[in-house]
């Protein structure tokens, strides 16, 4: 299947099963989704859900338990699951789409200069010389709001929000098409914060690029969405825009977990969700909602089909 | 199964007035040059006053780094102050000697923020919540298990049996919670200290443990004090907010009449930059004070927040320490804009 489109990232049927001794861990589980050029895509959900491991899926940094590894990644129309491991290393990771860890400012090596270690990706993947890739990574320092001296510093030198910048600006120096960020803000202060989002969004305004933004903070996700993805026991359950899906989500996951958000102003307490995600190694049969869910009915014991209304995709049988 | 195994609350006399007052109290700490010489302090806490009533919750909002963590400690008498005085009760904490030190450790209860490390990984549940016990000397093993039932019923996790010999990476987030919980309980405290308790949560689970401790606090008359960052959680779980930024309290004031009137720059700044779930928040930037909070070993003179604020007054601002200022009911404010109001 080789069509055009416009779409940037087309994800279909992706699966990234591991193996453990008690069976095979379901964390993404047949997943689809589609994300455009300079577009940024919210992917939601509880810990545990499998949003990391989608983000480990798309950048293929497996580790080695792996059960399964199936679907279909097309990349600006070009398929990535064919391609072979050093390929893709040297193609496409970091060349095409770069990754901000969890936990990103800590995971950047305390013994190495930051500027050293923008730079290094310029070295490795664009074949750039070192003074070119320090001069490209002071460039990306100035877009991310890290003054340009700091190259010369050590992590430890450098504040939390700081070190968070050098990361986002480490994805950013070989000007990817897309960028997959993992939590970027949630060890954050609530200013600082503020400051990344804002760094964020400059840049997509400035840069052609996308962003696959991985969160539990619904707050802060709506910062910068334009589509949000929710994801429940490993599976997509909601995908809608973002001026949609804030004002009234329609799977009642969703919805749960947007009454679930304290709100500064107004006087509705928030609520939380009755009960636990099921365990992904041993999945219910039907939806995998249903034993939390409000609006459960017999229709339920079987797996519900993706409804699509205009724009909007949702996996309950409730909008059948 | 019946839930209401009727738990006979010991403790039913619903006391009112001061538990805890916190007078000018100071917590530098030393820094050293070469392993002797003095190299400064670190002034992570400088001249925080506050009273806290019996069955009261308040919540201190402050960024990291703002000393929030070591005015907690102090309370938990884990750091002694520089300057200043806790009194709990009548009794000041300086003067309580060891033994008095150990009662008082026990009458203060500490919710850890993240509940996998606050739990010992070899230990089960019943030896975890045993612990106390033991160091406060309850001999008797049916007298420590009847405890044990009694303050995991209250943090509600049923079947007891069925927890009490797994281990903490057996649980679930809200489960370890949950036992920390029990665990700070397990002393029948006075005061529940808790630092960002739901931080390291997800969503759906935060509401249901915050609900939990209103509980715990309401039937045994507990007092609260919520250590975080996020306004939006604590707004609806405590009465007084304390707002501190470089070792001070910038603004205190009931909860209602600090959304709806707040008047210290910096608190203004932390609630614009709360997020709210909104799509149309993806098209405007937010505001936020340029820079960073200021090093504790070397704060600006004048009011801390000087060099960050927009209505910074020259001259006054950054010379002379803002007073505390009554700009509503119960509504402190340090900060000079406000000092005609005072009269």
């Amino acid at each position: 299947m080789s069509k055009t489109d416009s779409k940037l990232l087309r994800i279909e049927d992706l699966r990234l099963w591991f193996r453990t001794s008690k069976g095979p861990v379901k964390a993404v589980d047949d997943v689809s989704f589609e994300l455009g050029y300079k577009e940024a895509v919210v992917v939601l959900g509880e810990s545990g859900c499998g949003k990391s491991s989608l983000a480990k899926a798309i950048l293929r940094l497996l580790p080695r338990n792996i059960d399964s590894y199936s679907g279909k990644v097309y990349l600006a129309d070009q398929e990535l699951m064919g391609l072979g491991e050093e390929e893709f290393r040297q193609n496409v990771r970091w060349v095409k789409m770069s990754l901000v860890p969890q936990a990103a400012m800590n995971s950047l090596n305390p013994v190495l200069k930051v500027g050293d270690q923008v730079a290094e990706p310029m070295m490795v993947h664009m074949g750039a010389d070192k003074a070119s890739a320090l001069e490209a990574a002071k460039k990306m320092f100035a877009h991310v709001g890290v003054p340009q001296d700091f190259v010369n510093r050590y992590a430890f030198e450098l504040s939390g929000g700081m070190r968070q910048r050098v990361a986002i600006a480490m994805s950013l120096v070989t000007t990817p098409l897309l960028v997959v960020l993992d939590e970027p803000t949630s060890a954050l202060d609530v200013l600082t914060q503020a400051n990344i989002m804002n760094v964020l969004k400059r840049i997509k305004k400035e840069f052609e690029v996308s962003f696959i933004l991985i969160t539990h903070d619904i707050s802060t996700s709506s910062e910068l969405a334009d589509r949000v993805a929710v994801m429940y026991a490993g599976q997509i359950v909601e995908t809608s825009d973002a001026d949609r899906f804030f004002k009234a989500p329609l799977h009642p996951y969703s919805q749960k977990l947007m009454a679930s958000v304290p709100r500064l102003h107004g006087d509705q307490e928030p609520e939380f969700i009755v009960g636990q995600p099921p365990s992904l190694l041993a999945l219910p049969t039907g939806c995998r909602f249903a034993e939390r869910c409000p609006y459960r009915f017999e229709r339920c014991v079987e797996d519900p089909p993706v409804i699509k209304k205009d724009d909007r995709q949702v996996r309950c049988w409730l909008h059948v | 199964m019946t839930e209401n195994n009727v738990v006979v609350d010991t403790r039913t006399e619903h006391k009112e007035g001061k538990l805890l007052t916190i007078e000018n109290l100071q917590v530098w700490f030393e820094l050293r040059r070469f392993g002797f010489g003095n190299a400064g302090y670190v002034k992570a806490v400088d001249g925080v006053n506050f009273d806290l009533h019996y069955g009261e919750a308040i919540a201190v909002v402050g960024e990291s780094g703002c000393g929030k963590s070591s005015l907690m400690k102090t309370i938990l008498g884990l750091n002694i102050p520089t300057r200043g005085e806790v009194t709990f009760d009548g009794t000041k904490i300086s003067g309580m000697g060891t033994k008095g030190l150990k009662w008082y450790r026990s009458q203060v209860g500490y919710v850890q923020q993240d509940p996998f490390g606050a739990l010992a990984p070899f230990m089960t549940v019943e030896r975890i919540l045993e612990e106390p016990l033991i160091i406060n000397g309850v001999k008797s093993k049916t007298e420590r298990l009847r405890r044990i039932h009694k303050t995991m019923e209250e943090v509600k996790m049923f079947p007891v049996d069925d927890f009490l010999n797994k281990f903490p990476h057996m649980l679930s987030g809200g489960q370890q919670q949950r036992v920390v919980i029990a665990r700070a309980m397990i002393m029948e405290p006075k005061i529940i200290v808790a630092d960002e308790p739901v931080s390291m949560l997800d969503a759906s689970v935060r509401v249901e443990i915050l609900k939990l401790m209103r509980g715990l606090q309401e039937t045994h008359n507990l007092a609260m004090i919520f250590i975080t960052h996020d306004l939006s959680t604590v707004r609806f779980f405590s009465e007084r907010i304390f707002v501190m930024y470089a070792g001070k309290m910038v603004e205190k004031s009931p909860v209602d009449e600090l959304l709806d009137d707040p008047r210290h720059p910096y608190t203004l700044a932390l609630l614009a930059a709360s997020p709210e779930p909104d799509a149309a928040n993806a098209h405007t930037y937010k505001e936020v004070p340029p820079g960073e909070p200021p090093s504790l070993v070397t704060p600006p003179p004048g009011c801390r927040f000087h060099p960050r604020c927009p209505h910074v007054i020259k001259g006054l601002c950054d010379e002379k320490e803002p007073p505390e200022f009554l700009t509503g009911p119960e509504h402190y404010t340090a900060c000079w804009l406000f000092q005609s109001e005072q009269a």
